[in-house]
């Protein structure tokens, strides 16, 4: 399902370039639950971002669903990524002026057409937040706020769900409900990346792939 | 959810960043459709003066025309009969005659039956020397009206001056010191003043009346005339030439001519009020076209500065909204919007701020127009200047924030989110 193969990448800094991600290889099937864990700095956001098509590798090839993600172009890679990967982020990123309802909703307006609301409101039943459809995430609990996220990144049914430390800001038990989430979404055949620096996070993945801190300096020239 | 949607949850969410966008395109909108309006309200207003002067001067030369008329119905033309051979650039330049004809052609035409001639004055006129006060003078003799036969008697038009008796005119006695009453020598002659005429403003003021007997020796002239003024006579000036086939058929050796009168002098005073009237409305519009000039002037300057400041404006509004909203524009792109979709939620904001400014500003620039012109009379919904307006609008907005909006739909989500 997700496949980066011998993926690399630097960031420029001054005249260094610094390695965010030394040549890496990692396989995600379709309902499996897999956790990328390292410290910080060890490129696993990065390693995210090269798997959801956010972020061009400087070598290597990555793929989702058998589909070379930088072979595509921009707005190719766009409706391909608003179908079939979906992203949660640590921070949420809910959009602020509107509520939890149509923050679930917000992938139709990215896709610049407006779908079934009855998917909306159904994913909000699913992950218990019913009752706050009208509330705006100034208004909602972190654990709220992080289900509101993973709703929307399933709103379309996507095939691979990118998790980017969704537990960092909830307690334990909000953690775990999420978790539990996660589990039913890999359960149901979708396919889930994990990125994580907590240990009793990553034990709940089927497998869990060790980023080394290995960030190397080079000259740029 | 649309992006429609989107937009509009954005900016209740954040009015202060629309409202002040909006305050820029609804500014440059009412100084483009306030200007516009004073100017056309100017032009409107001109127009207005001028077709009331032109109605004013049309009224007035109607009631002079009509005073006219009736000056004419009850005074009639005066008309001059001279010698044939009178040159009348002569008589024009001196205002004297210099040829002679017999007395007897007044008794001649006053017994003819020509309807349209009365009251003759014959007379005989030369400008002399008088030698005793050393002042040139015109020397008039005249023996009154000449009686006509077929016509009831009535009093004269004019007295004639009685033998040894002089008539002065107001320039000489004012000068000489000569008042009625006094004794005055002219040619030897002893004469008493009967009357000093008031001032005429022609050659009438140094003009002496005496008897024609006696002018007629002193000028060595006997039994001869130089002029025959028919007062009142029932014609208008189109029918002079019927007259003076009338006349060529009593006294064949003499010419006719329209005498200064009273009529004609207020004929060319309506002229001359008529002209007036065409100058002065015509130095209205040229005073009003300067003041037109003037405020084109002010907006040609005017205009673009706020157009410049607002498009500044606008675009700070919309950057500071774009920086503002790098999370959610990371967000969406990583959700699956393209970059056209980013710029669509942008322009799709500047349109809206367009659209609201453009009715906004519109209103509030004619409101300020007619205001400022204190002209309420016409209608303040005008169908080019809204367009203008609106077209104005959509162009600053889109313009202004085209930049920020290209910004956004450019930026790298990548680096937004690793940046989170």
């Amino acid at each position: 399902m997700v496949a980066l193969e011998r993926v690399t990448k630097t960031y420029p800094k001054g005249n260094l370039r610094i390695t965010a991600l030394a040549p890496l290889d990692v396989t995600v099937r379709p309902g499996e639950f897999v956790a990328l864990q390292g410290p910080s700095g060890s490129g696993k956001t990065t390693c995210l971002l090269i798997a959801g098509g956010l972020l061009r590798p400087d070598s290597g090839k990555a793929s989702v669903d058998g589909r070379d993600l930088y072979a595509m172009s921009r707005n190719q890679l766009a409706s391909f990524r608003s179908g079939n990967i979906g992203f949660v982020f640590q921070q949420y990123h809910l959009i602020p002026y509107l509520t939890v309802l149509e923050n679930i909703l917000a992938p139709e307006a990215a896709q610049g057409e407006a779908k079934d609301p009855g998917r909306g409101r159904a994913l909000a039943e699913q992950f218990g937040l019913e009752h706050r459809l009208d509330h705006t995430p100034g208004e909602l609990s972190a654990g709220e706020k992080q289900r509101t996220a993973l709703a929307r990144a399933l709103l379309f049914n996507p095939k691979v769900l990118l998790a980017d430390e969704i537990t960092g800001n909830l307690d334990h038990e909000n953690a775990q409900i999420v978790l539990g989430f996660l589990r039913e979404y890999v359960g149901s055949g979708g396919a889930v990346l994990l990125v994580t620096h907590d240990r009793e996070v990553a034990s709940q993945a089927g497998r869990v792939q060790y980023l080394a801190c290995c960030t190397e300096t080079e000259a740029a020239r | 959810m649309t992006v429609w949607q989107l937009v509009i949850k954005e900016i209740l969410r954040r009015k202060p960043n629309f409202v002040s966008g909006l305050v820029a395109v609804t500014l440059s909108v009412a100084v483009l459709a306030g200007s516009l309006t004073i100017l056309r309200l100017h032009d409107l207003r001109t127009e207005q003066i001028v077709v009331r002067k032109e109605q004013e001067t049309r009224q007035r030369m109607k009631l002079l025309e009509d005073d006219y008329r009736k000056i004419m119905k009850n005074l009639g033309f005066n008309l001059l009969i001279m010698p044939a051979d009178q040159r009348l650039s002569d008589f024009y330049a001196d205002e004297v005659v210099s040829s002679y004809m017999p007395d007897s052609y007044a008794t001649r035409l006053a017994q003819a039956k020509i309807v349209t001639i009365r009251h003759l004055l014959p007379s005989l006129q030369e400008k002399v020397k008088w030698p005793e006060r050393k002042r040139t003078i015109v020397l008039i003799g005249t023996r009154g009206e000449v009686p006509s036969l077929f016509r009831d008697a009535r009093e004269p038009i004019l007295v004639a001056v009685p033998t040894g008796h002089a008539v002065i005119g107001h320039e000489l006695a004012e000068t000489l010191d000569i008042k009625a009453g006094d004794p005055i020598i002219l040619f030897g002659r002893k004469f008493i003043v009967s009357q000093c005429n008031e001032e005429r403003g022609s050659k009438d003021d140094i003009s002496i009346w005496i008897d024609l007997v006696q002018a007629q020796e002193i000028l060595g002239k006997p039994g001869r005339i130089n002029a025959i003024l028919a007062l009142k006579c029932h014609c208008a000036g189109n029918e002079l030439a019927m007259v003076r086939r009338d006349v060529a058929a009593v006294l064949p050796g003499v010419q006719v001519i329209e005498q200064g009168s009273k009529v004609l002098t207020r004929a060319e005073a309506r002229d001359r009020a008529a002209r007036e009237a065409v100058e002065a409305v015509a130095a209205e519009v040229l005073s009003r076209k300067q003041v037109r000039e003037e405020q084109e002037e002010f907006a040609s300057i005017l205009v673009p500065l706020v157009l410049v400041m607002s498009a500044l404006w606008i675009g700070l509004v919309f950057y500071a909204n774009v920086r503002e909203r790098r999370s959610e524009i990371g967000v969406l792109r990583a959700l699956g919007a393209r970059s056209s979709t980013i710029l669509r939620l942008f322009l799709t904001k500047a349109l809206l701020m367009a659209s609201t400014g453009a009715v906004a500003g519109y209103g509030l620039g004619v409101l300020v127009g007619v205001i400022r012109q204190g002209e309420v009379s016409i209608s303040l919904f005008e169908p080019r200047l809204f367009v203008l307006a609106a077209c104005t609008a959509v162009i600053l907005s889109l313009a202004a924030s085209w930049l920020p909006a290209y910004y956004a739909a450019q930026q790298d989500p990548a680096e937004v989110l690793r940046e989170e």
